[in-house]
């Protein structure tokens, strides 16, 4: 219960993108196309669910004072964190490589600079200052990627629709995704009427 | 980040001064034609979380500065041994240290500022502005001109965060700076007791002006920060159509 609970809070209640604003970068530059935009949202699922239980561990078995080593190493938990993420999305380049080419190429530049994507590690690091259990954590990192998911191919999809659409040549583009993005926040807004504990957490 | 059209890099041949023209527009530039945020659309990840205070965003913004100058820095004086291989792993290392150092620094001098800052912080690793300045810049350019070049970006990204900090707080709480030594109670509703501007207007019969004003909600809100830079870039691009993209 507590794993469907944190999955459908990381997903919807306290969605990455449109709650937190975390991956907004990847976000609105890769969102022009729907195609692409379901590609790097799989991709993301797939690094926050493998990262999230690694770094747990990590933070579990290697840092804290109970672990290996005896003594307090939380200083090193961003080196070791980011660390692991860059090795995983180096392991999705690989296999989408190998598996996948046209996937590959029409991702292009996109797929590694998931290391830089701040959902990521702010995932992680939202892990750690919540005190999640293994199988929470679970659920948060495929929660909060299927959560960054769904947000991506939404705002495609707006945007496929909005290049018919008579916008102010200033506002055009990169704008009018901003401002969007803030409509889409906003309609989520709504969802954290669920639990009412939420709402100030942003804050 | 994907849309790292860098018009400002251009690789300089000769020898210059320290602080010739050119080195004044590494700083100049990501001020406005070049905005990390609004142009080259980097770093917008952390910079919408920490918006709803301006003094939070200013310690942000310095954090930034930081550690964009010197991992520029470093980065440049390593370009020449690091294998192109493995370069985001040192990149990401060398930024790494530097946050830690900006983190523990916070901690052991303002600890307030830290708890309430403690994620974003950590996310300064993920800032995409870092990380694009090394591999647009740094990785092709010297070490001077790539630390005058983290400085201007840090400052452009810090430009934009004060921006929006400063209307967010404004409407949505009424008060500006708190938390600095020069906090200003203005116009918030539920900050009467306190208010320097309302207890002076009250005593000079002037205080109706202000009561009617009930805090903005919307603006505490991350959406708020979204429709800001969006209005912003509207402006900017307006100011200056060569900016406008045609996508």
């Amino acid at each position: 219960m507590e794993f469907f609970n944190v999955f459908i809070k990381s997903a919807f209640i306290e969605n990455m993108v449109l709650a937190y604003f975390l991956g907004m970068c990847s976000f609105l530059a890769v969102s022009k196309t729907v195609k692409t935009a379901f590609g790097l949202g799989l991709a993301v699922i797939f690094v926050l669910a493998v990262t999230m239980p690694i770094n747990w561990m990590i933070n579990e078995y290697l840092l804290g004072e109970t672990g290996v080593f005896g003594t307090d190493l939380t200083f090193l938990r961003f080196i070791l964190f980011i660390a692991v993420i860059a090795s995983m999305v180096q392991l999705v380049e690989m296999v989408i490589e190998k598996v996948s080419p046209s996937l590959y190429n029409s991702l292009g530049i996109f797929l590694p600079l998931i290391t830089v994507n701040c959902a990521i590690l702010g995932g992680s690091l939202f892990m750690v200052s919540r005190e999640y259990n293994l199988s929470e954590s679970v659920a948060f990192g495929l929660g909060g990627g299927f959560g960054w998911f769904l947000a991506i191919i939404a705002l495609a999809a707006i945007r496929e629709k909005l290049r018919y659409s008579n916008v102010p040549p200033a506002l055009r583009g990169l704008g009018m995704a901003f401002i969007l993005t803030g409509l889409m926040g906003m309609a989520f807004m709504s969802l954290m009427g669920i639990d009412p504990t939420v709402y100030s957490v942003g804050n | 980040m994907a849309e790292t059209a860098t018009p400002g890099v251009v690789e300089v041949k000769e020898p210059s001064f320290p602080f010739g023209k050119k080195e004044k527009q590494l700083i100049t530039d990501p001020l406005m034609d070049n905005n990390p945020v609004t142009i080259q659309v980097l770093g917008i990840c952390s910079a919408l979380a920490v918006t709803t205070q301006v003094f939070p965003s200013f310690v942000i913004s310095i954090a930034v500065v930081f550690v964009c100058a010197f991992s520029s820095l470093i980065t440049s004086l390593l370009r020449n041994n690091i294998p192109t291989q493995v370069r985001m792993i040192v990149q990401l290392v060398i930024i790494a240290t530097l946050v830690t150092v900006v983190e523990l620094v916070l901690k052991a001098f303002s600890f307030e500022v830290y708890k309430q800052l403690s994620v974003f912080i950590g996310l300064i690793i993920t800032n995409c502005i870092v990380m694009g300045r090394l591999e647009a810049f740094a990785m092709a350019n010297r070490p001077w001109k790539s630390f005058l070049d983290g400085i201007g970006n840090g400052l452009g990204y810090g430009l934009i965060l004060l921006i929006v900090a400063f209307f967010r707080e404004l409407f949505g709480k009424g008060t500006l700076f708190v938390g600095s030594p020069a906090e200003i109670f203005i116009i918030g509703a539920n900050n009467a007791t306190t208010s320097y501007w309302i207890n002076t207007a009250a005593e000079s019969g002037f205080g109706s002006y202000f009561s009617w004003y009930a805090n903005n909600n919307l603006m505490v809100l991350p959406a708020a920060a979204m429709f800001i830079i969006g209005i912003f870039i509207w402006w900017q691009r307006s100011r200056n159509p060569k900016l406008v993209d045609i996508s």
